[in-house]
């Protein structure tokens, strides 16, 4: 028998990433999954518009791509995991992409992260 | 008859991975977290493991969105680490244990488990990062079988599905034939969220109640729904669902050896568990 999902209250500032976000950010989570690759990397780097169109980004998504603004980029269905390698192009840590998403300088949210441990 | 030894765990922060190759253990920064694992190494010195069952889940070098199970098992003679996009080196291929493997998967799925079986896999700082914090002198001798979770889209398993997964899995390792002491690895938590404007959450108290009741009432855990999990422990702190297989996988009675609880090193709670198995199988 199939069994209904209980409803599960939404997590405050959180994308769940499922089969609806899973679908709206299949070419840019597919794109992203490239940059496991060095050649990749290198070809996105040197075109960057040449590459979004190879993989068929929607405008939404290459405009958050090239505004390197991660909740955009989240909105538009990229999937965190695949997001912190399109990040690791430009050097970014995973403190600095928090930052620009909590709008916090980067020291300011290291501080916040240290005070979790009191 | 083959023999799980224990359970332990590590965070698998992919900053580790660079910590321990530009050789900054001893930092200030880094010292907390890395003083964590000296007891570990002296206890797998002691029980000399032939196996590790490590659980852990891929972040996208191995499986992309496009193919995503639930559970993958391994069953590769050689598994090896590659390039991630994020400039961590890449370390040296780990062995597997091909008839093990077949007889997990045969166990796995006699049990109602269909997973998803590996003649090839890539492993990523989830596997590797946690192997090098607990053998920082290399695996020569120590064979492996890596299952994987899917811990990056929902529906992610939820943490009672975990656990009995890692009840099926400790009975298909004990009805093993061979010789064998096996020790389970568990990668990944503890409270930490990389994405959305709740980035940088880590909740101390619902760790330390985990870390808690892990060891003695893992029952207790698994009335968690994988959301209770995001909202409690962060969007990857989901992750905590491989510690429960773990433990699940322990059969009968516990100690309790060691434990390390730090925040931060980069976004994440890390934790440590070393777990022994003291029932006679």
């Amino acid at each position: 028998m199939l069994t209904e999902a209980p409803p599960q209250q939404p997590v405050p500032g959180t994308i769940i990433f499922d089969g609806e976000q899973a679908i709206k950010g299949y070419a840019l989570n597919k794109m992203c999954f490239s940059f496991n690759s060095r050649i990749n990397r290198e070809s996105f780097i040197a075109d960057e518009n040449a590459y979004m169109n190879r993989y068929g980004l929607s405008d939404e998504q290459k405009d958050a791509i090239r505004k390197r603004n991660v909740l955009a980029l989240l909105e538009a269905g990229g999937n965190i995991y695949y997001l912190a390698k399109f990040a690791g192009i430009f050097g970014l840590s995973v403190q600095d992409i928090g930052a620009q998403q909590t709008g916090m300088t980067v020291e300011a949210f290291k501080e916040k992260l240290r005070r979790a441990g009191e | 008859m083959a023999r799980i030894v224990g359970g332990i765990t590590a965070s698998h922060i992919p900053a580790i991975g660079n910590a321990i190759a530009k050789g900054l253990a001893g930092d200030p920064y880094w010292s907390p977290f890395f003083d964590g694992f000296p007891p570990v190494r002296a206890w797998l010195d002691r029980v000399k493991p032939d196996v590790a069952v490590v659980l852990y889940n891929d972040h996208g070098l191995n499986f992309f969105l496009d193919k995503m199970p639930t559970f993958a098992v391994g069953a590769a003679a050689q598994y090896s680490n590659a390039d991630e996009g994020w400039g961590i080196p890449t370390v040296a291929p780990f062995a597997g244990d091909q008839r093990l493997s077949w007889h997990l998967i045969e166990g796995l799925v006699r049990d109602e488990f269909d997973i998803c079986s590996c003649q090839e896999m890539l492993v990523d700082h989830a596997f590797t990062v946690p192997m090098q914090l607990f053998w920082p002198q290399g695996t020569a001798g120590l064979r492996t079988v890596p299952i994987s979770f899917n811990t990056v889209q929902h529906p992610i398993p939820s943490p009672a599905r975990c656990y009995r997964f890692g009840q099926a899995l400790g009975r298909a390792i004990a009805s093993y034939p061979q010789d064998l002491r096996v020790v389970l690895v568990a990668t990944g938590g503890l409270s930490h969220q990389l994405d959305g404007t709740r980035a940088g959450f880590i909740n101390k108290a619902f760790d330390e109640m985990c870390l808690e009741k892990i060891v003695d009432r893992p029952e207790e855990l698994t009335t968690y729904s994988s959301i209770d999990l995001v909202r409690e422990a962060g969007a990857q702190g989901a992750e905590f669902v491989m510690w429960l297989a773990m433990r699940g996988a322990l059969t009968g009675t516990v100690r309790k050896l060691h434990s390390n609880y730090h925040i931060p090193i980069s976004n994440t709670a890390t934790g440590v568990l070393l777990l022994e198995n003291t029932a006679d199988v």
